[in-house]
């Protein structure tokens, strides 16, 4: 037998140009590593801050700002819901406009701009702009996690009526329906396990923003949790956290097995 | 009794015929000419077998004539509607005229047996009434009713997903019936079925256009089942209607014309002539050893 070499083409052909790729890559590195200015004796000095913080965890204090703690995350757990809530009802329709297979072309043009705009901010940005323009308070927080679960849902959901079966599809339309009843018999079923999956998925994400968005003045408990950290009170902060924590838990776990059942 | 001889001959047209096709021609937008001035006349209560090789624009011709494909040109009569000239608010009540059955059932997987069969009634109900699954009573009455003739009432509120292609193609007929319709157009409705079941599908299709007066244009790969259960056999060859007479006439040469050269001794002509009619039993070995050229 005749022994014969073999080895996977490489992706760039060209020796060459592979190893000046390699090269540059690298030097990039280096040169971007040596540009970072670090502070070390501010480091330090950090370290030692950040230590009682998490010594703080140790002995987190639920009793001193408890009234504080329960107000926030009653705050934090209505907006989450109220926002889900708003955020899936606008995004229904949105998704419908803007799937290729259902729409004509200006309404999903439109619809497909809604959803990029709500994408291309992170919820901060869109809970800054908010707040600066009604004010702080749950309010801002309300209308920044409805705006990005638009984002989400809708592109989301588009894509999934996008990949329904045509057959079924034409089938409803063969019978003479109405576009709406075509829509109810023919996409709905089809969609439906994927649109509760992501719409539980969706309302555990938005308590994990309900508690960031606090932090710039958009309520809830990321705020009573910023209030306790510019009080130094950590023992208060890790109570918090660990509340946060417990909670992002219970829903995750709760979450999977529902979208689980629906499959 | 058929008119429409290839094209090029004299047309002699019926004086009342269910469904005519005037030069209908569809071009893609790829530029494929998937129709070429196809002309065609369907009497009522006539089953006719609409064959021809994979391209040859069966699917689009039945599609042309409800419109789920818009044609290029020409003209469809249903009756005497032309429906290539309604808006779309008259195509929708058109549509429920025709009823179709489709080559993978086309079902409603998610959807129960009688969600389906009663999702033909949508072109007659209002939205709140589809939505809420309230139809009128006489709906569901037909509904069992029509669910009983195809041997499904026991299966009313099983998902579509949970049952066997033989029994998922009753349940798109029995939708296609729901419509009360006209017409049936039905593409490839034995392509996904063994060949007993297919045999029995094709049955019960015909049995039921018989007892309705239903014409159909059944679209068919299986020249076999064709020749057995249509009353007429329609050949397409790139978009163009190449045959169109009974089934025993459709010997060597008509299916050379059809589908091209091959050796066609153990399909068709002679032995088509030979069989007895239509409704006579006839083991079903002896119809297997024809499709197994």
């Amino acid at each position: 037998m005749i022994a014969r070499e073999w080895r996977p083409p490489p992706l760039v052909a060209d020796a060459r140009l592979r190893y000046a790729i390699y090269g540059g890559a690298l030097a990039y590195l280096l040169l971007a590593l040596g540009s970072l200015e670090i502070n070390w004796s501010r480091a330090v000095e950090g370290l030692e801050r950040g230590w009682r913080l998490v010594a703080a965890f140790l002995r987190p204090d639920f009793g001193a700002r408890w009234g504080e703690i329960v107000d926030g995350m009653r705050e934090s757990l209505t907006m989450t819901v109220t926002a889900s809530v708003a955020g899936i009802a606008l995004s229904v329709p949105i998704a419908l406009g803007a799937a290729r297979n259902l729409a004509p072309r200006p309404v999903y043009l439109a619809c497909r701009s809604i959803i990029a705009l709500s994408r291309s901010f992170q919820e901060i940005i869109i809970a800054i702009l908010f707040v600066a323009m009604v004010g702080f308070g749950p309010f801002a927080g309300f209308l920044t996690i409805t705006f990005a679960t638009i984002g989400f849902l809708a592109k989301l959901l588009a894509e999934d009526i996008e990949d329904t079966d045509p057959a079924q599809l034409e089938a409803i339309r063969a019978t003479g329906a109405t576009w709406a009843q075509w829509v109810n018999y023919g996409v709905q079923p089809q969609v439906m396990p994927r649109l509760i999956g992501l719409c539980v998925y969706r309302l555990d994400i938005n308590f994990r923003e309900s508690a960031v968005v606090g932090i710039v003045g958009a309520g809830g408990i990321g705020a009573t949790l910023n209030t306790a950290i510019d009080r130094y009170e950590f023992d208060v902060a890790a109570a918090i956290l660990l509340i946060i924590i417990a909670i992002v838990m219970v829903s995750e776990y709760a979450s999977s097995h529902l979208r689980k059942w629906v499959q | 009794m058929i008119a429409g001889p290839p094209r090029g001959g004299p047309v002699r047209f019926l004086a009342d015929p269910m469904l005519r096709t005037i030069e209908l021609t569809k071009r893609y937008a790829t530029g494929d000419l998937a129709l070429d001035r196809v002309s065609l006349e369907v009497p009522r209560g006539q089953v006719l077998a609409l064959i021809g090789p994979s391209g040859a624009g069966k699917s689009t011709l039945i599609r042309c004539v409800n419109r789920l494909v818009e044609p290029t040109s020409g003209r469809v009569l249903l009756g005497d509607t032309d429906l290539t000239a309604l808006t779309r608010a008259e195509l929708r009540m058109a549509r429920r005229r025709i009823g179709m059955i489709f080559q993978e059932y086309a079902l409603i997987e998610r959807l129960t047996v009688m969600e389906n069969v009663l999702s033909g009634r949508l072109g007659y109900v209002g939205f709140w009434a589809s939505w809420f699954r309230r139809f009128p009573a006489a709906d569901l009455a037909r509904a069992f009713e029509t669910l009983e003739r195809v041997g499904l009432v026991e299966f009313v509120d099983k998902r579509a997903d949970a049952l066997s292609g033989g029994q998922r193609q009753r349940v798109g007929i029995a939708r296609a019936l729901l419509q009360n319709p006209e017409l049936l157009l039905v593409d490839e409705p034995t392509a996904s079925l063994d060949p007993k079941t297919s045999r029995q599908i094709m049955r019960l299709l015909v049995e039921l256009c018989g007892e309705r007066g239903l014409a159909a244009v059944i679209n068919i790969h299986d020249v076999v089942l064709a020749q057995e259960f249509a009353q007429r056999v329609v050949g397409l060859r790139g978009g163009r209607i190449v045959f169109d007479g009974p089934p025993g006439a459709l010997n060597a040469a008509a299916l050379t014309a059809i589908y091209g050269d091959e050796d066609w001794s153990r399909t068709a002509a002679e032995e088509a002539a030979a069989r007895p009619p239509r409704g006579a039993v006839l083991p079903d070995r002896d119809r297997m050893g024809a499709l197994g050229q």
